[in-house]
């Protein structure tokens, strides 16, 4: 504790130092947890705008992700954060928001860019302010090693059914783990498992509004669906699948052990580095359902200190991350992070680039526990990693599962106690 | 000179002697306040608010403590814990100060050749970081490219292995094994030490009694070295009720698989950091942080009152 009360006192001192050679008009600072991405900002994306606004100077300083969130508010509590905060999704910088610390964005021109589900993560429940222009979105699907479909004859599947008949194709070769996914982590099984098949049973949105809304319960057949199918992955887990860790995962289809990988867009990078031919599917929808619904979930917005220094000059840069120029730059640089906005992006990293054609194809959603629903107690994020992954071991019913989740819910949240 | 400073030490008048033992006194107490006495009561305080929305602390009394104990969102992951922690002493006190005390006593036998290379390779573990103790374990035990299934094939017991870390009936018992095999340096050194502390002429008139190796360490020596186990064993309780860190780095905070190896540590973690969504509750966290100090002192007590006045006897 002691430690981390330090640091904080450090880094805001850090702050302070940083706002006097700040404070003067044309400079501006930026307060973000992504130090891995530090390169590219100091490298591509600032260069860029300050090539087309010669007359203001921005300064990246990132924080460790870990004290981002206590580092950031000591900073804006003691008066010396820098003019431009990352926004992390929903409740974090909506408490911000409702402090005071954030300050409302209707006004900015580019924000016509976004649509109403890229700026939900940053949002007031009325859905009347937006106050970070969403940033960065990340979509799950399916990463697939191409030289094993080859030797085996596979092709992409289109539905759910084909995907199980792929899956058992391999597991009769025996050669390669069918499906790469562990569930000691838990946030695998939920994450890689539950969300991102789950949009083509609840479609999407629709049903993601209908949880926040009371009008659908967990206990409906579209989610305990969900969890069935989650199910019928079991028998083609690798194995030992019960206490195989997330690392252990990317590690087993980085090596080619392994066939199907269920994904989060960022681990392109991670395969990239490690030469696996990937080729990528999207999440198969039930056969019959002509529709598709993908995970596409913002991830990382950026928005404005109130009490800035440097207001104008920091609504000029605000803006031009709303703009095509940022989109693209943004894209290419952080090949499985997309832009957010409704410009069209060539990406050319190929399955990064086959990820985003989703978004013409299918619609897209978030994580249905992220806007409101995990604020209470139990905790609903944490109940759905326990329960996808007792699910996925054999421990538990999908029906329990459901009915764990809406119990939970039922406890603390108003609309679903009618 | 020194004799002069003698002379002034006992002729010292009453402010002076009070001067002095103020400067030896102060820095013991000072630390002592500020980083034992007052985050201790300064959690105990904690514990007996409760935070509004918008952030405002208001008074709660026992409410914590009554929802704590008396709702189920919050009585189940608690009293789950509670179980699953002393399963965790439970285990340490059956097999970690069993082989401790073995060890030592083996380790204090003077025919024993290489006894400080073994002294040193079993204490070993106990300075390693957790996370590499952790880390190490995990590769050892994983069913991907583990070595332990090979081990246990190589000598046709490939039926025994599982995905131990996985499983929710074995997770918190090899978990146990782990930190067992980690700390297992810290009875024996401790009860080495007592057993090197018995005087020699009573182990020789032993022998000159007729006893052999084997009575003479249950008649003479273990009756003699009791407290030193008393002590062994208070540590391990207080320890292993403050234990946390061994279990989040194998298991993450969630202490998995469905909790089956969350102890009052890594819930007590959840509640007051949070976890991925759940927003951090310093006072419902101070609250079980408040209820382990408790049950921690409750177990001191009874180890005081009950168990140390009755070994006392067998000392020295």
């Amino acid at each position: 504790m002691l430690k981390t009360t330090l640091k904080v006192a450090c880094l805001a001192a850090l702050g302070v130092c940083a706002m006097a050679a700040t404070a003067s008009a044309g400079k501006l600072t930026i307060e973000s947890w992504r130090n891995d991405d530090a390169a590219i900002w100091k490298e591509q994306i600032i260069p860029a705008f300050m090539k087309s606004h010669p007359d203001i100077d921005v300064t990246f300083s990132p924080i460790p992700p870990k004290d981002y969130n206590a580092a950031l508010n000591a900073k804006l509590e003691g008066g010396t954060a820098g003019d431009i905060i990352t926004c992390k999704p929903f409740d974090a910088s909506l408490d911000l928001f409702n402090k005071g610390f954030l300050t409302s964005l209707n006004d900015l021109p580019n924000m016509k860019n976004f649509s109403d589900v890229a700026k939900a993560a940053w949002t007031t429940d009325d859905g009347k302010t937006t106050f970070c222009v969403p940033m960065g979105a990340v979509i799950h699907g399916f990463i697939y090693n191409k030289d094993i479909f080859k030797e085996l004859s596979l092709t992409e599947p289109k539905t759910e059914e084909e995907f199980l008949a792929t899956l058992e194709k391999i597991k009769k070769d025996g050669k390669y783990t069918p499906l790469v996914m562990g569930t000691k982590d838990q946030w695998e099984a939920a994450t890689m498992g539950f969300q991102n098949i789950g949009p083509n049973y609840w479609k999407g949105e629709d049903g993601r509004k209908g949880l926040i809304a009371g009008t659908q319960k967990f206990t409906d057949p579209v989610y305990v669906n969900t969890f069935k199918a989650l199910a019928k992955w079991a028998p083609y887990l690798g194995d030992g699948y019960k206490a195989q860790a997330y690392p252990d995962s990317q590690n087993l289809f980085g090596l080619g052990k392994g066939a199907i990988y269920a994904a989060g867009s960022w681990d392109i990078s991670t395969f990239r580095g490690q030469n696996v031919p990937m080729g990528a599917f999207k999440a198969p929808p039930p056969a019959g359902q002509a529709d598709c619904y993908i995970s596409d979930h913002t991830d990382i917005g950026i928005g404005m200190n109130a009490k800035g220094p440097n207001a104008k000059d920091a609504k000029v840069f605000l803006d031009w991350i709303g703009s095509d120029e940022f989109a693209n730059i943004f894209a290419n640089a952080l090949p499985g992070f997309y832009p957010l906005s409704n410009t069209k992006v060539t990406v050319k990293d190929d399955v990064a680039q086959t990820f985003v054609s989703w978004r013409g194809q299918c619609k897209s959603t978030i994580r249905n526990s992220y806007q409101i629903l995990s604020r209470g107690q139990p905790n609903m994020e944490n109940d759905l990693w326990n329960v996808s992954a007792q699910v996925l071991n054999g421990a538990m019913t999908p029906e329990a599962a459901a009915a764990q989740i809406q119990d939970g819910l039922k406890k603390w949240y108003a609309p679903q106690q009618k | 000179m020194a004799d002069n400073q003698q002379v002034e030490m006992v002729g010292m008048n009453r402010s002076a002697y009070w001067r002095v033992l103020a400067f030896f006194l102060a820095p013991a107490v000072v630390i002592y306040t500020l980083f034992s006495v007052y985050p201790l009561l300064a959690t105990i305080f904690d514990s007996l608010y409760q935070r509004q929305e918008g952030g405002a602390l208001t008074y709660n009394g026992l409410g914590n403590f009554h929802t704590l104990l008396t709702d189920d969102t919050w009585s189940k992951p608690f009293w789950n814990a509670f179980r699953n922690n002393i399963l965790f002493f439970i285990i340490h006190m059956c097999v970690q100060n069993p082989i401790g005390l073995a060890l030592a006593a083996l380790l204090s036998l003077k025919q024993l050749a290489f006894r400080n290379t073994y002294r040193t390779l079993i204490f070993m573990p106990t300075m390693l970081s957790v996370v590499i103790i952790g880390f190490v374990w995990q590769l050892i035990l994983s069913p991907l490219w583990g070595v332990w299934k090979l081990f246990l094939q190589a000598l046709h017991l490939g039926f025994l292995f599982g995905p131990y870390l996985g499983e929710e009936h074995i997770a918190l018992l090899t978990i146990s094994l782990v930190s067992v095999w980690q700390f297992v340096g810290i009875p024996m050194i401790l009860i080495y030490t007592a057993l090197l502390a018995i005087p020699d002429d009573l182990v020789d008139a032993a022998t000159v009694d007729g006893l052999n190796q084997w009575q003479t360490f249950f008649h003479v020596k273990l009756p003699l070295i009791w407290p030193t186990i008393g002590l062994v064993s208070v540590l391990t309780f207080v320890a292993n009720f403050n234990a946390f860190d061994l279990i989040y780095v194998m298991e993450g905070a969630l202490a998995g698989p469905n909790f089956t190896s969350d102890i009052m540590g890594t819930l007590f973690y959840r509640t007051f950091f949070g976890n991925q969504l759940q927003p951090g509750d310093p006072t419902m966290g101070s609250t079980i942080a408040t209820m382990m100090f408790l049950i921690i002192l409750m177990g001191l007590l009874v180890y005081l009152y009950v168990i140390q006045r009755r070994i006392q006897r067998y000392s020295f």
